[in-house]
């Protein structure tokens, strides 16, 4: 197989939504359209510029609407064009992005907008989640039932002491102060605040559990050329990947899925990355619940096994730490589910790109945004710079 | 060749059986058979696969993230490079084919299925309409349909006569096709919504397909006369009904166009028309002429699993020239009420 031959894709134009509980002010139209024209603002394109529209987001059933991108072409002035609907459960706002780079990677189209949302306020998540089928695991009321055993097997495995989720929670909301677009701004937030709230389902509490938002989050991709044209700086991408593995079956690890490890090398191989834990900047990472950002710390390959939750506990991800983690807030500040992901890879291209305003990591030239989905099975990534790969 | 960096073709096709009614089985059992067979004709493991790809719909399923169950079938162990659309699978196909493109996989496992039978697919697929202004009143796929058909008649581009025989050849083609649910003389039945009558509608029914793709000298070495992709392209058209001339469909046209299917003539359309009618918008949109062997495998009008049948409709044009019956094929796959989405391919075998 070879790669040698594939057009550099360029990030030119990003957007997002005020993401909120409930946006009664817009349709679903209303509310993707909002991110797609401030993408093509900040790009200074129009929609004429644009050869297809990627969409993506999760469970048709969070809305109910069945293939929710042919009511929305109009609305992301796809009429005449090409446009595709991706959907990996929780890591789909990633693979949407990987899809959209794709086609401009295989130069079957120039300039792709892509964009992923969630309304949840349409609907009820947690119940959506847990339609019941004969003869399957049910998730267990939502996802946060299906993921607490795995984040109580990865304190026993490491012996991480039951402090570290809190400390993540308490971070990232702090961080989300800093974004304008974070849907949690809580002025009002300690670490006793935290560690005060209710256990949902032990050892996950309250706020250390992801909100239901809603929100949408857009790119603009496209090639050399384009990203020549750009008026602002561009953020490249030097890898991405998607992998997956089974939901359930015996050798599975839970703690640490082998798909994400794989997914994670795949990505550090494309970008030339060898030691990741001092060559990427800055990482978005995709954090549901709190005590996953040890966990992934460890399954992407930035600490060694056992070792993530001394990285959280020694600051190493705060904002002003050696590795920062979710500067924007991350997951646990914002949950529009289906566009989560795409909102963790728009991020890391704004770090890049040195458009993150107040929650800016000082001079990030490599960033990593992460996704995952379903039962801790489907993995998307990328790893976006401030310099065209090979330069 | 040179419109695209990569010569891909499809290698290996299989289907099941598109029944009325899989009570007994599960979608990871309906799908399971159809992996096996295209992995096998290919001698291919799952693991040696580059990449893979589904289409699928969690509304047909009744259940979030439906598409997780089926991944168990492909035996995604050690973890494979994989991904899924919320579409048919031709789509997944279309991704599939873009990645091969990319040079980062050589091979591609597609497939997507979808049961029907569960539910009254007539009122689930009104959950895909304008959710705030048409949704509510629950129109249904066969009553637009009819629309579709009666804008035709009122246009002069055909009438029911010239529907009912579509239906009937179409059927009878599939009798020559094991797996097609109706075949033969059917009878043209009783009006469901003026003026489509039973015959000129599809059956509601559940199955799978699959294919796998592959790039160059790979496709050469699993295939004795592979069925290269030489053209691909797929567009959208407005939602609205209203906002639409519901006798022409442009976005088929514009495919084909950047598919090249004009460039020369094809022998072979595997045309995606779940409802007689559309058969008429789809001939008119891609200039196919009387010598066009249309819908040799029965098309829609014969089975037309949900999400399944438009992959079937490239895996039957690539069939054929597998077999030597066509050397230049155009397959079209469709989605959204009344031929909103569609996607076309040319497929061709390689001159002796």
């Amino acid at each position: 197989m070879s790669t040698t031959g594939k057009e550099p894709v360029a990030v030119v134009g990003i957007g997002q939504t005020k993401h909120v509980a409930a946006r009664h002010d817009v349709s679903l139209a209303g509310l993707v359209r909002e991110a797609a024209a401030r993408a093509l603002a900040d790009a200074e394109l129009t929609w004429a510029d644009i050869d297809a529209v990627v969409i993506g987001k999760a469970p048709d059933f969070f809305e109910g609407v069945m293939m929710p991108e042919l009511y929305l072409a109009d609305a992301l002035g796809a009429v005449g064009k090409p446009m595709l609907r991706v959907h990996t459960a929780g890591s789909v706002g990633g693979s949407t992005a990987l899809v959209a780079s794709n086609l401009v990677a295989a130069r079957v189209h120039r300039t792709v907008l892509t964009l992923a949302f969630e309304k949840q306020s349409e609907s009820n998540a947690m119940w959506g989640l847990s339609l019941p089928v004969p003869f399957q695991q049910p998730l267990l009321a939502g996802a946060g039932g299906f993921f607490a055993p795995h984040v109580r097997a990865y304190m026993r495995r490491t012996g991480a002491p039951d402090t570290v989720g809190s400390l993540v929670a308490y971070k990232d909301r702090r961080n989300a102060l800093k974004n304008p677009y974070a849907h949690l701004h809580e002025h009002d937030i300690t670490l006793e605040k935290v560690q005060a709230s209710p256990m949902l389902w032990d050892p996950i509490r309250y706020s250390e559990t992801c909100p239901s938002s809603d929100g949408a989050c857009a790119m603009i991709l496209t090639d050399r050329a384009g990203a020549a044209r750009s008026p602002k700086p561009p953020a490249w991408v030097h890898g991405g990947a998607m992998r997956s593995e089974p939901t359930l079956f015996a050798g599975k690890d839970f703690v640490s899925p082998q798909a994400g490890k794989d997914c994670a090398a795949d990505v550090y191989r494309q970008a030339g990355i060898t030691d990741p834990r001092r060559e990427i900047d800055a990482v978005e990472m995709y954090v549901p619940f709190s005590w996953y950002e040890p966990m992934w710390l460890e399954n992407l390959g930035f600490a060694e096994e056992g070792e993530g939750w001394k990285m959280t506990e020694a600051g190493v991800t705060e904002l002003d730490g050696d590795l920062p983690v979710n500067p924007s807030g991350g997951v646990l500040s914002t949950n529009p589910i289906g566009a989560s992901g795409m909102i963790r890879f728009a991020e890391a291209a704004l770090q890049v790109r040195g458009q993150a305003g107040e929650h800016q990591v000082p001079d990030a030239r490599r960033a990593m945004g992460h996704a995952y989905g379903g039962g801790a099975q489907f993995f998307a990534m990328w790893l976006v710079g401030a310099e065209q790969p090979g330069s | 060749m040179a419109r695209y960096a990569r010569e891909v073709a499809v290698v290996a096709f299989a289907q099941s059986d598109h029944l009325r009614r899989t009570d007994e089985l599960s979608e990871v059992e309906m799908v399971m058979p159809v992996l096996h067979q295209v992995l096998a004709a290919t001698g291919l493991k799952a693991g040696e696969i580059g990449f893979t790809c589904s289409g699928s719909s969690d509304y047909l399923m009744g259940r979030a993230f439906s598409f997780t169950m089926t991944l168990d079938g492909v035996g995604a162990w050690p973890p494979i490079s994989e991904s899924h659309v919320e579409m048919d699978g031709a789509w997944a196909l279309y991704e599939a084919w873009v990645k091969i493109q990319t040079g980062e996989a050589d091979t591609a496992l597609v497939y997507s299925y979808g049961k029907s039978s569960p539910g009254s697919v007539r009122d689930v697929l009104t959950r895909q309409l304008d959710p705030y202004y048409v949704a509510p009143l629950w129109p249904d796929s066969v009553a637009m349909a009819a629309l579709q058909a009666q804008a035709l008649i009122d246009a002069g581009e055909t009438d029911e006569a010239g529907l009912a025989a579509i239906g009937a050849r179409s059927r009878a083609s599939a009798s020559a096709n094991p797996h097609a649910q109706l075949s033969g003389a059917v009878a043209q039945g009783e009006y469901q919504v003026a003026p489509l009558r039973t015959g000129d509608c599809p059956p509601i029914g559940d199955g799978a397909a699959a294919v796998i793709l592959a790039a160059g000298d790979v496709a050469r070495r699993l295939c004795e006369r592979p069925a290269w992709i030489t053209g691909i392209d797929h567009r959208i058209e407005a939602h609205s009904l209203g906002l639409r001339d519901l006798t022409d469909s442009p976005s088929t046209r514009i495919a084909a166009e950047h598919a090249g299917v004009f460039e020369s003539p094809v022998d072979t359309a595997e045309l995606h028309a779940p409802f007689s009618s559309q058969e008429v918008v789809l001939r008119k949109a891609l200039g196919l002429g009387g010598d066009v062997a249309v819908n040799p495998s029965g098309g829609a009008l014969a089975a037309n699993p949900m999400m399944a049948a438009g992959l079937i409709r490239i895996g039957e044009a690539a069939a054929r020239i597998h077999r030597g019956e066509s050397d230049r094929a155009v397959a079209h796959a469709t989605s959204g009420p009344c031929l909103q989405q569609n996607l076309v391919a040319v497929l061709e075998g390689d001159r002796a």
